[in-house]
């Protein structure tokens, strides 16, 4: 006998999926601003090789993808704002936001994914790692909007650049966590792949089926 | 509640939620659709300069203070800036066979003709600060020269209240357009010095435009034309997909 468990609510999994587009196309146009002054490396190599950039037509695109970025952003940001006033709102931050116990069991949940361990670590609606992780993506997309207003208007807001250590340093930053989210990106999809249907779907449909003995856990 | 089980409960709330996403997913295409393919004005799509004209109105309407200075930096912090581009600086210009045409608000054609020397009574402003490029990179220079308010007080009294200055090369190869409040701002100059030497050619000899409060595409090189007007002047790279206001 199986039962149903109500999981992500209306504004949760709308507040997901309108961001999931906007944020893949704020990297891109984001990647073509970027292009024209490709300065970061890691050691000597550039961040992204020139077959990178053709690849994905994000060379001599600098106008372009300044139009989209600033068209974007303002999606971007009132769609964050949304989510986060609700989650606020509904009590949802109570079962997202880490505790005192959520590192240790991120650890657990790490080594159990790696096939390190044998122990898997209890699960709530989230485990420890997803906590982290989801607080974490939450406030680096606060991070870019503030990281990005700085850049964008720097002598208008330039109490806001100054406080990020400067103009190039706010770009840096602004730049790292686009990276960051890259990541988070690889991983999320890695970890919704292995986590199965039943999961996935409850992003769209909002419910679970859960067996009746699990029901305590 | 209904009678169904929670397996049917499960298959009408997923077909129910596929259906919204497909349906928003659709929604959502059709519309960057749209906005990317439309009618072009000067190669980008109308969709987008109508953004940049919401977000200039945003900037200028309720961020913009001439009283936001560009910081500061200590003058040993000061380079020379990369000599990006020389659109209109190809014809070699004499400082002594060099004018300054000026368009006062109002008139049809430049009323004068000025040399450096009127350029130079004016009182002399300098700054350290950074400036700017659209592609990214940023390096601190020391400016100075004439402040364009006094300019315009000095030579140009009541162009004020026009609502852009429009600047060109004497060739007329290179060309911009900035809003009034932004070129009358304090740190606005017409620069005769970068770092303490006068202006070399590449950098715009004898002057150049130096507005902190705008991308270097608008800091237009050795001056041949200056009008104050309401229409709003050609621009270079705006004809070429910019933002116009290119403003920080």
């Amino acid at each position: 006998m199986q039962r149903i468990e109500e999981k992500h609510l209306l504004v949760t999994r709308w507040t997901h999926w309108v961001n999931f587009p906007v944020l893949f196309l704020m990297i891109w146009s984001g990647l073509q601003i970027y292009w024209a002054n490709d300065v970061y490396r890691v050691g000597a190599l550039h961040f992204f090789p020139q077959w990178v950039y053709s690849l994905l037509h994000l060379d001599h695109s600098l106008a372009q993808g300044m139009a989209i970025h600033f068209f974007l952003a303002w999606i971007f940001v009132i769609n964050g704002i949304l989510y986060a006033a609700f989650t606020m709102i509904s009590g949802q931050w109570r079962q997202l936001v880490p505790d005192r116990k959520s590192l240790v069991q991120a650890i657990k949940v790490t080594l159990y994914d790696l096939g390190l361990s044998k122990e898997m670590p209890p699960q709530g609606k989230y485990n420890g790692a997803q906590k982290i992780a989801y607080t974490s993506i939450a406030v680096m997309g606060a991070g870019s909007a503030v990281t990005g207003l700085a850049i964008y208007r720097p002598i208008q807001l330039s109490w806001m650049t100054s406080l990020l250590g400067g103009y190039p340093a706010a770009r840096t930053e602004h730049f790292l966590l686009t990276m960051a989210f890259l990541g988070f990106f690889v991983i999320h999809i890695a970890q919704v792949v292995r986590a199965g249907y039943n999961n996935f779907r409850s992003m769209v449909s909002g419910i679970e089926l859960k067996k009746e003995e699990a029901a305590d856990v | 509640m209904s009678k169904r089980t929670p397996e049917q409960e499960m298959a009408v709330r997923t077909r129910r939620g596929f259906l919204a996403l497909g349906l928003g997913a659709a929604a959502g295409i059709a519309g960057w659709e749209l906005l990317r393919h439309g009618a072009e004005e000067d190669g980008l799509a109308a969709g987008f300069r109508r953004v940049q004209a919401f977000n200039e109105r945003v900037t200028s309407g309720t961020l913009f203070r001439a009283g936001h200075l560009a910081p500061g930096f200590p003058v040993s912090r000061a380079e020379a800036p990369r000599a990006n581009g020389d659109e209109g600086l190809t014809d070699d210009v004499e400082d002594d066979d060099w004018r300054l045409e000026l368009t006062r608000y109002h008139e049809s054609q430049a009323g004068s003709k000025l040399e450096m020397s009127d350029i130079r009574k004016l009182p002399k402003a300098e700054h350290v600060t950074e400036f700017k490029c659209i592609e990214g990179w940023s390096t601190v220079v020391h400016w100075g020269g004439a402040r364009l308010a006094d300019f315009t007080a000095a030579f140009a009294a009541g162009s004020e209240r026009a609502q852009y200055v429009g600047l060109r090369t004497p060739n007329g190869e290179y060309y911009a357009g900035v809003d009034t409040p932004s070129a009358l701002h304090p740190q606005t100059l017409l620069a005769y010095e970068m770092n303490g030497e006068p202006l070399s050619d590449e950098h715009g000899a004898p002057l150049r435009l130096v507005i902190p409060v705008k991308y270097g595409i608008k800091n237009l090189k050795r001056i041949g034309a200056l009008t104050y007007t309401d229409m709003r002047p050609a621009d270079y790279w705006a004809e070429r997909g910019y933002d116009y206001y290119a403003g920080l």
